[in-house]
This record gives structure tokens, C-alpha cells and sequence, in this order.
């Protein structure tokens, strides 16, 4: 097991987040709005023929309340349509809608269609006060409706709605850190084993024996994607094994800074196995971001070169099964990790053996082996338990509600259903 | 009988009497090259495109859920289509895309037209030609339907157009400003449009969709996907997607379900149901060659057992 | 410095991230951040077109295995470029958008890169006869329940489905095929595919923070 010297970032990268929170609250109470996105302004009074004219009601029930939980900037209306907005036959023709900032002159703020019954007002100023009206008019007539009470947007500092959303968080978040340091300390912890990993150091081996390249395919993502950064930590594993024995890589990647990255991590693993004489950039090879235009360069590296060993870690897509089918059809052994669920089934029906979902994830930790990776996993398992119990309690509680009509097992349901859901 | 229903019989007959000798080999334990699959599917998608072979085709319920959705919405709402694909995907979810943008056209729907993948909007460029083009003229850009293009930065996009559209868009493809397009009277954000369909399979798609604008938005969305990615919306059917469909057959239950209401349609080309011709072909090979599979491999276990 | 300039970022960087979830002000932030890796990227692109024509010059010029090819990926990589870049074909001139209707740009997009994007994905249906060959015996309990699900999926799929279970009365239609199809993809597949989900949403949290919390480094080139 490799024992890493002990990361103590903790402290220095705790002050520097409170003096980037400090510094951003201070900006936030000086930050200028841009300027408000006015509509063309168009002069409200229409001048009325002397024919017949089309008399409608004006909207009621025009309300202006502050939009909750956001940076003071948005306030939403909602009304009543005019009732002579029918669907059919409609004697209004639309809305426009008004805006009057701290007592001044009216402005149209936009132009609605029949039907519409509510508006968000954004990029306000929370130091303002504003106020609305709505005008209904139909061919030649315009019926205005009341002025709003002012009222000025208000900044909320917390989003109180996800109140649930970071308890869960705060939860599952603390178990992995408090496992993570479990492990530090010394506690022995238990992980299962995952025989797409345990196969890794065979497949490795199968490739030196055999003398041909290990083709190492961190799928076609970007390094903003998770599922790729896990691909070039499984990789940043993987090449020390293949430093240690020489055996040959090769990998083809779609994006250029995945293209980056993997470079210096297999320099690095060189470096570590005291072999950078070995190391090569053209072990690393960007090929192009068109999804099929990969597939078909990386086919065409596997039917001419014939690897031993296929990983294919990272995200895919459609391709997936043309990359398996052309791997084994070489007589390659596969082992492939994704967390896209539309292609699992075709690494499982095509590849020697595959890491389902989280178990990419977990790889590069199961691989490392170091007690502070594996207390992460334990944390993830407070997640599943809390998952699994809420799953089973809601169950039962829709189950038993909706058959007998208990009204406590109702409120259950809708009291999970708060909890895990976010606004 | 014409030459092309004696074409369909004798390949029907070459693929049949193909398979059947297959069979017959595998019960004698004799492995099928890969090879052969493939040409038993060349020859399973190609007889019905070289001679046609149609079926009719009822709507399911997920199918039928977008369809309702697009009949009931009022005349002169406002309908958004994203076409979130590139070429390898077109021709399953083209069809599908050009049937919901006919549909919408003639309900008298002012349809935004947009795409989060830059190749998507050459894909767009031509449903445009096609559908609206052809089928359409007397339609006039801006006023009844608009095309904004792509624009880069997948959910980055729809992050802002949930609250601002035309701080995304603020011209349309042909550089006519925002305020200046009749389709956006009384539009600011996606939360005024009536529906959002996104037709694509990858990323972005329909689930970004679905998290940055429809939950949050409250606008109802309708997905269009590829086969392979349908399994993955049914989580989120019927409560955030209002309808899903699936790949080639369900374009082609939505092209029949239009042309049972709007029977006018018949004369028009209908790819998806010409394409179940092939699909379901290729599906009955692809069953009987893991029946011979299977056959083959229990015949193998049987003889090991012997020995 | 090396490694923990990218380390200080990459905290700093998440924890902002989760904060503006529930600091409205800061909601923003996550979006601009979106944008800065957005023009990052777009500096890539030079990284790997540059690599490209390297490594296939490179090839070519020492007449390597298969040289023939690198001929073909710069010649493809020069025309495009310059194509794109200079407007050439392009009926609205230099000032035009490169995918202007009628320009060669466009042409060569719709004739040239669509149908050999739309090949390769169209190589899936051979694909999937080959594995499905190979995958669907029934070697065991688990493998037979996978047989007859596939078998059913792929007959509801097709209208030989309604065929062949359409006499069924309406009281027994979940027995129909088709329905059956729907059923397979709506319970059994559905919650598989949402536990899958759960699992890989809690990976995607533990691994997340082990790389904000710099437990996790090998990405950035080596081991601690």
C-alpha cells in the first residue's frame, strides 16, 4: 500500500477562501447593475379614431412581489387577464406593460401577448423603488389598470429553498471527509473487490508478454467532464505499471487539453519509474474533436496495430460499441468504465470486463490503494444508505397511504418529497 | 407482379433460406463468422430501401403525449426546437424534427428554431429548406418562424436564455435584432415560451434541457432522441418530460399520427416510416441469429458434456 | 509552485461553485466560470491542430508505416482551413458566414463530412448484430432473464410485435408485446437505471471532493 506524505492543505486553503469571501461580499455592496435592457419606447397614447369603439377591460389583480432568494435584481408580477382576453374571438389585441422607476416618467417595459398573466422584471437595482401598470388595448381603445405599490427588489444573502438540499450535502460531504480522516488515522477499512480493477495488472502483463501496445482511450469529453479526469487518474495508475515493465502505450484523445494532461502524466510516471529516456510525446496524440472522425482514427489504430490491452475509461457515447466490437474483434482484452448508463450495456456485452457507473469513480482510489482514497468511498456509502432508507421508507409510505388513505403515511411522502427536492 | 415485388420476394427468400441453412450448421456446431452477420444485415436493410417494404404504425402513449401537446397548444404560441445533434445522427432524429416542425407550423405555431451543437446548425439550415421551404412559402421569416442559430457554451446557453434570451440571442442568423423579430413579441426568457422540444441524443440535450430550464423554468419539454438514449429519459416521463420520441419508430409513429389527422400529409415524404421498413427487417435477423447463437452454444455445452 | 498553484485553483474554484448554489449572489459566478473555460479550450484547439499537423507531417516526411494516410489527414486539414477561413467558393464573399448557403464550405459539410460521419454511425447495426450474437446465450439464470427481455424489447419494436400478441383481449394487454416492451423499459430498466444514477451522482461527489480538496492529484502529472 503507498503511503503518501500527509496533505496539511487544509489550513492555508481555509484562510484563503475566507479572505476570497471577504473580498467578494465587499465587491458584491459596490457591484453596479448593467444598464436595464429598455424595449423601444412607444408612445402609450393612440389616438382613437371616430368610429365604433371596441371597449375592453382593464387587467386586475396586478401584483408586484419581490423575486425570493436572489441577488436583488428581479421582481415578479402576475395579474388577472382583462376579461374580454378570450382565447377565441379575443376583443384585446395584447398588453404593454410599464415601469416607473423611483417616481419617474413611465417607460414600456415590454409588449405581451393575449394570455399572458405574469412578467419578471430583472436587473434591477435593489436601491430603487418601482412600480408597474399594465395597459389592454384592443383596436382602438386602452384600458389601464391600477399602479402597483412600490417596492424595491431585496438582496437574500442565503437561499433558504435548498435549506434540504445542503443538509444532504453537508451530510454526505461530511462522511466522506470524516472517513478520509478515519483512514489518515489508521483505521483499516473494507472495500470489495471490483474484478474489472483486480484484472488490471493481468492485462498490463498480457501486453509486455505479447510485446504489443496498450491502447488507453480516455474517452471523448473534455477535462471539465468528471467522468474524464477520472479516465487520466485511472491512467496516471496504469502508465506506472507500464513504466515499470516498458511495455508500450498508446493513446489517441479527441480533446487537446486531455491531450495535456495525459502527456504529463505519463512523463511524470516515467520519471517516478526512473525511465524518462522512455517517456515520448508521441505516445500522446490528438486526433479531432468530430465524435466519428475519433472512432473511426482510433478503429483504424486497433485494426493496424493490433493492442493487446484496450482501456476505454471516460465518457462515450454512440461510439462506444464500434470501439468494443473493433477491440475484441483484434483479440484485445478490454476493460471499460463509463458513468453514462446508455452505454453500459454495450461495454458489458462487448468487453472482457466493465466498471459500472461509480466504479470508475472509485478506481483510481481502489488502484492507489492509500487509506485517505478509500475513506472517500466509505463516505459515498453513507450516501447509498441514505438513499436506500429514504427509498424504502417512501415506498412504504406511498403504499400504505395510497391503499388504506392513511393521512400520516401522505404527509411522509410529501415530507420526502420537500427534502429531495430542489428549488 | 411487378419487378420490384419479384425482387422483394427473391431476397426475402435468399435472407430466409440463408438463415436457414445457418441454422442447420449451428445445430451441427459450426461457428458463424462475423462476416456473414454483417452481410446478412447489409442484405436485411437493403432489400426494403431497394424494394420497399412499409408497415403501418400506431402512436404509443409517449409518442402521443407530444403529439396532443403540439395539437392543443393554441393557435400563435410559441414553440422553441432545438436541434441539439450533429450529422451522425440525423437521419434517426431529422425525421422526427422535420415532422414536429411541420405539425407546429400548421397548427399556426411561431417556432423558434435553434441548436447547442455547432454542426446542428447546418442540420437546421436544411429541415429549414426542406420543411419550410417546400412545404411552407407562404410563411415569412420573423414573423412566423425565426432561426437564432447556434450559439457555443452548451448549458452556459441555457443557464441564460432560462431568464434572458436575447442576452444569448440578440440578433437572429440573419442579423435582424431581437426587438425587431415579431416571433419574440412578449418573449424575454424560455419561461414565456409554450413548449420546448429538443430533438439529439448527446451532450447538451434533452436532460440539460430539463435541468437548466425546464424544472427551474416550469416550461414543459418534449424530447426527441436517438434509440439508444430513449431508456434514459423514461425517469424523467411523465412529470419533466412530457413525451418521448425514441429513435426512428417513434418518428415514425409521429409521422403516421399525423397523417391519420391531417391526411394531406400521406403525399409528403415520410423517412421514418420508410426507415421501420429496414429496422424491423434487421431486428428479425438480428433475433434469429441469437436464436442460432444460443442453438450453437447449447449444442456445443452438450458435446463438451459428452466427451 | 508547480503543483499547488493548479491545486490553490481548483479549490478555490469548487468551493465557489458550491457556495453559489446557496448564496444567491454568487449565482453568476458559475456561469462565468463556464465562460473561462470556454476560452481556455478554445486556446487548446491551437495545441492539438498544431500537434495534428506535427506528428502527420512528421510521418509522412520519414515515409513511416501507412504514411499514405497523413498525406490524405493534411491535405483534408489544409483545405478545410483554408476553405473556412478565406470564404473560398463562398457566394457572399469574404464578409459571409463560412456556412453560407451555396458556399463550398457548406458543400463539403453536407456532402463529404455528413456522410462519412453518418457511415460510421451507421456501422452500430452491424456492431450490434455481431454482440448481440455473442452476448444474448443463455449461460445461465441472469443471462436467460437478459435473453428474453432482448427478445421481447427488439419484437416490441417492431409492428411484428402487435402481430403476432394483438388477439389479446384488453383486459390482458399489459400481455401484449409492445406493452410488454413498455412495461421492460418503464420498471425494471427504469429503476436499474436509477440506481445506476444514484451510485454515479455519490461517485461524482466523493471524487469530486477529493480532487477539490487536492486529495486527488494524479491528473496534474504524478503522485502527491
Amino acid at each position: 500500500m503507498h503511503v503518501g506524505k500527509s496533505t496539511s492543505l487544509y489550513l492555508p486553503q481555509l484562510f484563503f477562501l475566507f479572505l476570497f469571501i471577504c473580498n467578494f461580499l465587499l465587491l458584491s455592496l459596490v457591484y453596479a447593475q448593467t444598464d436595464d435592457p429598455l424595449l423601444n419606447s412607444e408612445d402609450s397614447s393612440v389616438a382613437i379614431p371616430d368610429s365604433e369603439l371596441v371597449v375592453v377591460a382593464p387587467v386586475t389583480s396586478l401584483i408586484a412581489e419581490d423575486y425570493k432568494y436572489d441577488d436583488g435584481k428581479q421582481i415578479n408580477l402576475s395579474w388577472v387577464p382583462s376579461i374580454d382576453d378570450q382565447l377565441v374571438g379575443s376583443k384585446v389585441l395584447g398588453y404593454r406593460l410599464f415601469r416607473i422607476i423611483d417616481d419617474g416618467k413611465p417607460e414600456l417595459l415590454a409588449k405581451l401577448r393575449c394570455g399572458a398573466n405574469s412578467y419578471s422584471d430583472g436587473k434591477l437595482k435593489s436601491e430603487s423603488v418601482y412600480s408597474y401598470y399594465l395597459e389592454a388595448f384592443s383596436k382602438n381603445f386602452i384600458a389601464t389598470s391600477t399602479r402597483t405599490v412600490p417596492i424595491s427588489p431585496e438582496r437574500e444573502w442565503i437561499n433558504f429553498d435548498r435549506k434540504y438540499l445542503f443538509l444532504l450535502a453537508f451530510i454526505i460531504g461530511g462522511a466522506v471527509i470524516f472517513f478520509i480522516e478515519s483512514a489518515r488515522r489508521g483505521k483499516k477499512l473494507f472495500v470489495r473487490k471490483i474484478a474489472g480493477l483486480e484484472a488490471v495488472d493481468e492485462a498490463i502483463g498480457r501486453a509486455t508478454e505479447m510485446g504489443r501496445p496498450i491502447l488507453f482511450i480516455p474517452g471523448i469529453l473534455d477535462m471539465n467532464d468528471v467522468q474524464t479526469l477520472a479516465g487520466i487518474t485511472i491512467l496516471g495508475r496504469v502508465s506506472q505499471q507500464i513504466a515499470n515493465y516498458d511495455t508500450k502505450i498508446r493513446m489517441p484523445v479527441s480533446r487537446s487539453l486531455v491531450m495535456t494532461a495525459a502527456r504529463e502524466t505519463i512523463k511524470a510516471a516515467y520519471q517516478t519509474a526512473g525511465r524518462p529516456d522512455q517517456y515520448s510525446d508521441d505516445m500522446v496524440n490528438y486526433v479531432t474533436d468530430e465524435q466519428f472522425g475519433y472512432v473511426a482514427a482510433v478503429d483504424g489504430i486497433m485494426v493496424r496495430e493490433k493492442p493487446a490491452t484496450v482501456f476505454l475509461m471516460g465518457a462515450f457515447f454512440a461510439e462506444s460499441l464500434i470501439l468494443a466490437e473493433t477491440g475484441n474483434s483484434v483479440g484485445a482484452i478490454q476493460i471499460a468504465g463509463t458513468a453514462r448508463p446508455a452505454q453500459l450495456p454495450f461495454f458489458i456485452a462487448a468487453c472482457d470486463f466493465t466498471l459500472i457507473g461509480e466504479e470508475l469513480f472509485a478506481a483510481s482510489a481502489y488502484l492507489s490503494g492509500e487509506p485517505k482514497q478509500l475513506g472517500s468511498l466509505k463516505g459515498q456509502d453513507v450516501g447509498k444508505g441514505i438513499a436506500m432508507a429514504a427509498i424504502l421508507i417512501g415506498v412504504l409510505a406511498e403504499t400504505i397511504g395510497t391503499a388504506w388513505n392513511v393521512e400520516f403515511m401522505n404527509d411522509v411522502v410529501r415530507w420526502l418529497t420537500i427534502l429531495f427536492t430542489t428549488q | 407482379m411487378t419487378m420490384v415485388d419479384i425482387g422483394r420476394l427473391i431476397s426475402l427468400i435468399f435472407i430466409g433460406g440463408g438463415l436457414l441453412w445457418l441454422f442447420i450448421s449451428g445445430l451441427k456446431g459450426k461457428e458463424v463468422d462475423r462476416r456473414i452477420i454483417f452481410l446478412f444485415i447489409f442484405l436485411s436493410v437493403a432489400t426494403p430501401i431497394l424494394f420497399p417494404i412499409t408497415f403501418g404504425e400506431k402512436a404509443t402513449p409517449v409518442v402521443k403525449a407530444v403529439f396532443d401537446k403540439v395539437e392543443s397548444l393554441p393557435e400563435g404560441s410559441r414553440v422553441l426546437i432545438s436541434f441539439d445533434f450533429d450529422p451522425a445522427m440525423a437521419p434517426e432524429v431529422q425525421p422526427m424534427a422535420n415532422a414536429i416542425t411541420r405539425h407546429s407550423l400548421t397548427k399556426g405555431h411561431k417556432v423558434i428554431f435553434m441548436s447547442l451543437f455547432a454542426t446542428g446548425q447546418a442540420l437546421l439550415t436544411q429541415s429549414l429548406r426542406k420543411v419550410v421551404g417546400e412545404e411552407f412559402p407562404e410563411l415569412e421569416e420573423c414573423k412566423d418562424y425565426v432561426n437564432v442559430g447556434f450559439k457555443a457554451g452548451n448549458e452556459g446557453v441555457l443557464n441564460v436564455i432560462v431568464t434572458d434570451f436575447k442576452k444569448m440571442f440578440p440578433t437572429d442568423v440573419n442579423n435582424v435584432p431581437y426587438d425587431s423579430i415579431e416571433v419574440f413579441d412578449g418573449i424575454k426568457s424560455c419561461k414565456d415560451i409554450d413548449l420546448i422540444v429538443s430533438i439529439g441524443g448527446g451532450m447538451p440535450g434533452v436532460k440539460e434541457w430539463v435541468l437548466f430550464v425546464g424544472d427551474p423554468g416550469n416550461v414543459p419539454v418534449a424530447a426527441g432522441v436517438a434509440a439508444v438514449v430513449a431508456p434514459q429519459m423514461y425517469p424523467y416521463y411523465p412529470e419533466q418530460i412530457l413525451g418521448i420520441l425514441g429513435g426512428v419508430k417513434g418518428a415514425a409513429e409521429y409521422e403516421s399520427e399525423l397523417i391519420k389527422n391531417y391526411p394531406h400529409f400521406a403525399e409528403m415524404d415520410t423517412p421514418a416510416l420508410r426507415m421501420m421498413g429496414p429496422q424491423t427487417l434487421a431486428h428479425m435477423v438480428i433475433m434469429i441469429f441469437i436464436v442460432i447463437g444460443n442453438v450453437l452454444f447449447f449444442v456445443s455445452r452438450r458435446k463438451r458434456r459428452g466427451k | 509552485m508547480k503543483r499547488e498553484i493548479p491545486l490553490l485553483i481548483t479549490f478555490i474554484v469548487g468551493v465557489v461553485l458550491i457556495v453559489s448554489v446557496f448564496v444567491p449572489p454568487t449565482e453568476t459566478l458559475g456561469e462565468d466560470f463556464s465562460v473561462f473555460f470556454d476560452i481556455i479550450a478554445v486556446f487548446a484547439f491551437f495545441l492539438g491542430g498544431g500537434n495534428l499537423v506535427q506528428s502527420h507531417f512528421s510521418k509522412a516526411r520519414k515515409r513511416q508505416t501507412d504514411w499514405g494516410y497523413s498525406i490524405v489527414t493534411l491535405v483534408g486539414f489544409v483545405a478545410m482551413l483554408t476553405i473556412g477561413l478565406f470564404k473560398l467558393g463562398n457566394p457572399g464573399g469574404i464578409s459571409a458566414p463560412p456556412t453560407a448557403e451555396g458556399s463550398l464550405f457548406q458543400e463539403i459539410f453536407d456532402f463529404v463530412i455528413m456522410p462519412l460521419s453518418a457511415t460510421m454511425y451507421s456501422l452500430l447495426a452491424f456492431f450490434v448484430a455481431s454482440a448481440s450474437y455473442r452476448a444474448f446465450r443463455a449461460k445461465n439464470r441472469e443471462a436467460t432473464i437478459l435473453l428474453v427481455a432482448a427478445f421481447i424489447i427488439l419484437l416490441g419494436r417492431t409492428p411484428f410485435g402487435m402481430l403476432v400478441t394483438g388477439w389479446i383481449p384488453e383486459s390482458f394487454d399489459i400481455l401484449q408485446i409492445p406493452n410488454m416492451a413498455i412495461w421492460i423499459m418503464n420498471s425494471p430498466n427504469l429503476a436499474g437505471q436509477r440506481a445506476i444514477m444514484i451510485g454515479i451522482g455519490l461517485g461524482v461527489v466523493s471524487m469530486s471532493l477529493r480532487i477539490i480538496l487536492g486529495i486527488e492529484r494524479t491528473y496534474l502529472g504524478g503522485d502527491d
